[in-house]
């Protein structure tokens, strides 16, 4: 076994926080299960420990001081306290009317009490079951990567929660949904890590969202990766609504050939939230989307990153953004296309919109595509502004308050995302969410 | 209905309106008529409530009350409508959505029941017919991608499902061909009555052949040059403003 490099990082720095947590759990991190997945993590806490947690010089985190955030005294939970919830605690957490299997995870661990799984839905295992599983260990960790490399170490290091996610080749596995709630903690930094995959011509909804009752202070490391087979079909939303908790996630997808993938993230509430969004589609005739809505107020930092790498020939993915900030909320867009020199014919469209309702309220678009085929169609568009006065004013010379034309707008501003989420039942209940959230 | 006095306006530092005087009882149409530049659609802004000009001078009641003091939207749920010259386009607001905001803000306002949406639909198809509008409209974006004469029928559409007291037509008629237009002259003229007062301001006198006006006046550099009935309408367009201009001019000296 590699031993863990001694690497001075200082004693006050948060990192040294995390590797002292890792020594004093190894035993239960690697659990003596499989030799391949203890060097994963050995390599990954050295990754961590190389790399550290960025500051504001980081071209990649310039507008998210992430680490101002990671200098609490964060309890580093290896194994979290999970309250005892009866499912009236949840129910108003789950939607309405979505057909498929619910697993419920509580301060990041899955309680099977709480969550019903369907016979005919995928196989869900929590990931420290799946150790030892040849296809688990064929793809733990291999898609997860790109810029915010930091994140997904440390994540690889520790993550001991989360599920993996298998569906078999040309099975319709219908939807599953992940409810993640934080309840009774504070200070505390959670670590979840999914994997799902999608066998050639299989096909898989995946509704994660986040919910906290009476958590603050909390910091969730999120990585998600999915591998999807030629033909098949990924469709994956993470909604974020949890007041008490900031969050780095990461969400990597791997593309087989023909295959379609979708990424829809719905930012609500939270404390500073940066989302990595990172689509490969490795094959011909792939199709991706990725969509983003997100609603700040209060001092709500959302960062959206998001990368759409064009390998190879004949994909087309399209890409679609919206954001409403107001008191003295920040908001921040960066969105790369690459698309390299062999992906010949590829159509790639992008789009960032974003409304900004107070002075204090910014947002920073970055667009940014590379291309270095020459038979391409792409294009992008930025916009940040304020709310069209000449609507407003239309809509109160027909008698709405001002404050009602406000949400109107907005909602009418939002409706392409929100009409661009294929599972109805989330559609629903996201439509009142939201237009709760932009009523003033 | 509505009585405005003296009535002084401006944008920036243009004075407008410089004294305009008019008075309008139930049930009658008068009509503004003007070169461009003479204050006809200031005028119309003002009465909305239109934040960018600055009355400087004067007094508008409206239904007994200070209009001025009033916000946009009261005086809209006031019974004034004001039809827009350039209808503002509200891409993601449905037709529908829209007219039942306006509808029930309005009926709530007069202390009625909300309407239901089966109501809504009904009466929304009956209104449409006023104006010949498609009746699937509504699920379209208020005025998007609406044709310049849909966007004005669109107008009177509205005007027809929210029953006002007091209309105001800036230009409905700019833009029309003369089949859009009897459409729309149409369906004002059905929206007429005892009750319901309507202020048509246009460039031209065409519109007024169609609606026919109790009163006429006109409009030159932000002041009621000359009022009359509707022959006067005749008259401006056989020989145009310029008489009238001199007749300001020379006013005061005599």
């Amino acid at each position: 076994m590699t031993a863990v490099k001694t690497i001075d990082i200082g004693t006050d720095r948060p990192e040294a926080r995390f590797a002292a947590a890792f020594e004093r759990n190894r035993p239960h991190i690697l659990n003596g299960r499989g030799q391949p997945l203890a060097e994963k993590r050995n390599r990954a806490l050295d990754r961590f420990l190389e790399l550290g947690f960025p500051g504001p010089r980081d071209e990649h985190w310039k507008y998210t001081n992430i680490s101002k955030r990671l200098e609490r005294p964060f309890e580093i939970a290896i194994a979290p306290a999970v309250p005892e919830l009866r499912p009236q605690d949840i129910s108003r957490f789950l939607i309405e009317g979505l057909e498929g299997s619910v697993v419920v995870l509580v301060n990041g661990v899955m309680v099977p009490g709480l969550s019903s799984i369907a016979t005919d839905g995928p196989v869900i295992v929590p990931i420290m079951d799946a150790i030892g599983n040849p296809v688990f260990d064929r793809h733990f960790g291999r898609y997860a990567d790109a810029d915010d490399a930091v994140f997904t170490a440390l994540n690889t290091a520790f993550a001991r929660h989360g599920l993996f996610v298998h569906v078999n080749r040309g099975v319709k596995a219908g939807t599953l949904h992940i409810l993640n709630v934080t309840t009774g903690v504070r200070d505390t930094f959670l670590q979840a890590r999914h994997l799902f995959v999608v066998d050639p011509g299989a096909s898989l909804t995946v509704v994660e969202t986040h919910a906290g009752v009476d958590a603050e202070g909390m910091f969730l490391n999120a990585v998600v990766e999915a591998t999807i087979g030629s033909d098949a079909r990924f469709d994956y939303y993470r909604v974020q609504d949890d007041p008490g908790t900031s969050a780095v996630t990461g969400t990597y997808v791997y593309q087989e050939g023909a295959s379609y993938a979708s990424c829809g993230t719905v930012t609500l509430s939270g404390g500073t939230i940066r989302n990595n969004v990172a689509v490969l589609p490795d094959a011909q005739h792939c199709e991706s989307h990725l969509t983003g809505l997100f609603i700040g107020s209060g001092e709500m930092h959302i960062d959206n990153h998001t990368l759409v790498d064009h390998a190879q020939p004949d994909c087309f993915s399209n890409e679609l953004y919206k954001g409403v900030l107001d008191d003295s909320a920040t908001g921040v867009f960066n969105g790369r296309v690459l698309v390299r020199r062999d992906a010949q014919r590829t159509n790639a469209y992008q789009s960032n919109k974003s409304i900004v309702l107070s002075d204090k309220a910014s947002m920073n678009a970055k667009p940014e595509l590379e291309i270095y085929a020459d038979d391409v169609k792409c294009s992008h568009g930025a916009t940040t502004g304020r709310l069209d006065a000449e609507g407003l004013f239309y809509l109160r010379s027909r008698g709405l308050t001002t404050d009602r034309a406000r949400t109107i707008m907005l909602q009418a501003f939002v409706r392409d995302v929100l009409d661009a989420i294929a599972v109805e039942p989330l559609r629903e209940v996201l439509e009142r969410a939201v237009e709760n959230r932009l009523a003033k | 209905m509505l009585d405005i006095q003296n009535l002084s306006a401006r944008i920036d530092d243009f004075e407008i309106l410089k004294g305009v005087t008019l008075s309008i009882k139930p049930g009658e149409v008068h009509a503004v008529m003007g070169p461009n530049g003479s204050g006809k659609s200031t005028l119309a802004a003002v009465l909305a409530g239109r934040e960018d000009y600055e009355v400087t001078s004067g007094t508008v009641r409206y239904l007994g009350r200070d209009l001025l003091e009033m916000e946009p939207d009261e005086r809209a749920r006031e019974g004034l409508f004001l039809a827009f010259q350039y209808p503002v386009e509200l891409p993601g607001v449905s037709m529908s959505n829209f007219l039942k905001e306006a509808v029930n803000s309005v009926r709530e306002h007069q202390g009625k029941e909300p309407l239901s949406a089966v109501e809504l639909l009904k009466m929304m198809r009956e209104k449409a017919a006023l104006v010949d509008l498609n009746p699937d409209l509504k699920k379209r974006s208020v005025n998007e991608g609406f044709s310049g004469g849909e966007k004005k029928r669109n107008e009177i559409f509205q005007l027809a499902m929210l029953e006002p007291r007091l209309a105001i037509l800036d230009e409905t008629d700019s833009g029309l061909d003369i089949d859009a237009l009897k459409i729309v002259a149409h369906g004002v003229n059905q929206l007429r009555g005892p009750e319901r007062s309507f202020l048509v301001i246009t460039h031209y006198q065409r519109l007024l052949n169609y609606i026919v006006p109790d009163v006429v006046h006109v409009l030159v550099d932000g002041r009621i040059a000359k009022t009359g009935d509707k022959d006067l309408a005749l008259r401006l367009e056989e020989e145009g403003y310029d008489w009238l201009r001199e007749e300001t001019i020379a006013a005061p000296v005599g």
